[in-house]
């Protein structure tokens, strides 16, 4: 296909998806989510957790990450994260128990915005997965 | 003369120690297997890191207001030490290897006069460092109850060094671990991962334009913790790799030797039994003679 491009997601144990026909991309971006298409300008952003969606032909591929970053170049993109979840392999206990960490998380007094920021989201979108 | 039951003892002692060996060669060698395949596997997410610092960092023109993970403190006085080493003995020269290299660079630091801290990971390294350092210990870290080298006690080493940082308690930070060639070649490695030491690639054509989205310093203070945790992950890929290779070396030497000593006890039993039949027997020709 002419118009998809590379896409690869790292995590720090494994190459975990690589693939060469995705023909968009969205991440959830710091600043919000961002479609990505082919020929799209050379950008570094960090992630917020979220869901990536990977689409590829037909398909769909939704998957939940806590953190990232994003490199696109040369119609290539590298995702790295520390954890990276395939939306239908996330099991109702791992949910509620990552729920309740943000929630511990939350409570410490000294955390500052960005973080309290982070961990809301968090909680937002495992949340709605639940 | 050692009597043929001290050799028969001795015999068996050392063949049942060979066979300990051999059974800790084997293991290591398929432990081997997995940390080499988990230390590949964890190369493109570490590469990738690098990249990426490699071209943000070169986006910065204003070097004075660069984040202090990059820059440094400005200072040189204090320098942290993490020493990398194993949980578990009997591999070879594997531990004793990092702790050589390391003393000689806190040699070079205490005679410059500046000062030292050190952080050990690993129970084996601050067994080895404590006798001769012990005032400069901080802290020592062992996994011991992990099973496999994980990103999270990685990440837990990583947000200790960097809340260090943030306090102002060392100005260097340098950790040591052993690289992993090759299962007879380990080589002991200093890497100074703060400041950031970029390598000399000052190629100016390759800088690419990105667009950052937040600005560069908001994802420079972002990554830059992420990829302390990030070289203290690899390091720790790249150490056990290498520690299950230094215990598979060792003890296929010392399953060999114990195999010579085997053979060499033997013989001296053999020798001794044949000297005893021998004497027994001249002792009863003589005997029979003097009838």
């Amino acid at each position: 296909m002419s118009d998809s491009f590379n896409l690869e997601i790292v995590n720090p144990e494994k190459l975990f998806l690589s693939l060469d026909n995705v023909s968009e991309v969205v991440v959830p971006a710091f600043e919000g989510d961002m479609g990505i298409l082919k020929d799209h300008i050379s950008i570094i952003s960090f992630l917020k957790p979220g869901i990536v969606k990977v689409f590829t032909g037909n398909e769909v591929k939704e998957l939940y990450v806590e953190d990232g970053i994003i490199e696109f170049s040369e119609n290539s993109l590298s995702i790295l994260t520390s954890k990276i979840i395939d939306i239908k392999e996330i099991k109702k206990d791992d949910l509620s128990s990552m729920i309740n960490e943000a929630n511990e998380a939350l409570k410490d007094e000294n955390l500052d915005d960005q973080k309290r920021f982070l961990a809301n989201q968090k909680i937002d979108v495992l949340n709605r997965l639940n | 003369m050692a009597s043929l039951d001290d050799l028969k003892k001795r015999i068996s002692s050392v063949k049942s120690t060979q066979k300990i060996t051999k059974a800790m060669k084997m293991v290591a060698a398929a432990k081997l297997r997995k940390a080499q395949e988990s230390a590949e596997k964890g190369r493109p997410y570490s590469d990738k890191m690098h990249n990426i610092i490699l071209n943000l960092s070169k986006n910065i023109n204003d070097k004075e207001n660069a984040p202090k993970l990059l820059a440094g403190s400005g200072k040189d006085n204090v320098h942290l030490c993490v020493v990398m080493t194993s949980d578990r003995g009997l591999c070879g020269g594997f531990n004793s290897n990092i702790t050589k290299k390391a003393k000689s660079y806190f040699k070079k630091i205490l005679d410059s006069g500046k000062e030292l801290k050190i952080v050990t990971v690993g129970s084996k390294g601050f067994d080895q460092l404590k006798r001769a350092y012990k005032e400069h210990i901080i802290e020592n870290i062992s996994f011991k109850e992990s099973k496999n080298v994980n990103y999270f006690d990685a990440d837990k080493v990583g947000k200790m060094i960097i809340e260090k940082f943030g306090k102002g308690e060392f100005d260097v930070c340098t950790i040591f671990f052993n690289k992993f060639k090759n299962v007879i070649t380990q080589i002991p490695q200093e890497q100074q991962i703060i400041p950031l030491k970029s390598e000399k690639s000052d190629d100016k054509n390759d800088v690419m334009n990105y667009e950052f989205e937040p600005e560069e310093d908001e994802i420079l203070n972002n990554l830059l913790p992420k990829n302390i945790s990030t070289q203290i992950f690899k390091a720790m890929l790249e150490n056990s790799a290498s520690e299950q290779g230094s215990r598979m070396s060792a003890m296929d030497n010392a399953t060999r030797n114990a195999g010579e000593m085997v053979e060499k006890l033997t013989i001296e039993y053999n020798r001794s039994r044949q000297a005893a039949i021998t004497k027994e027997l001249i002792e009863i020709i003589s005997g029979a003679e003097s009838l």
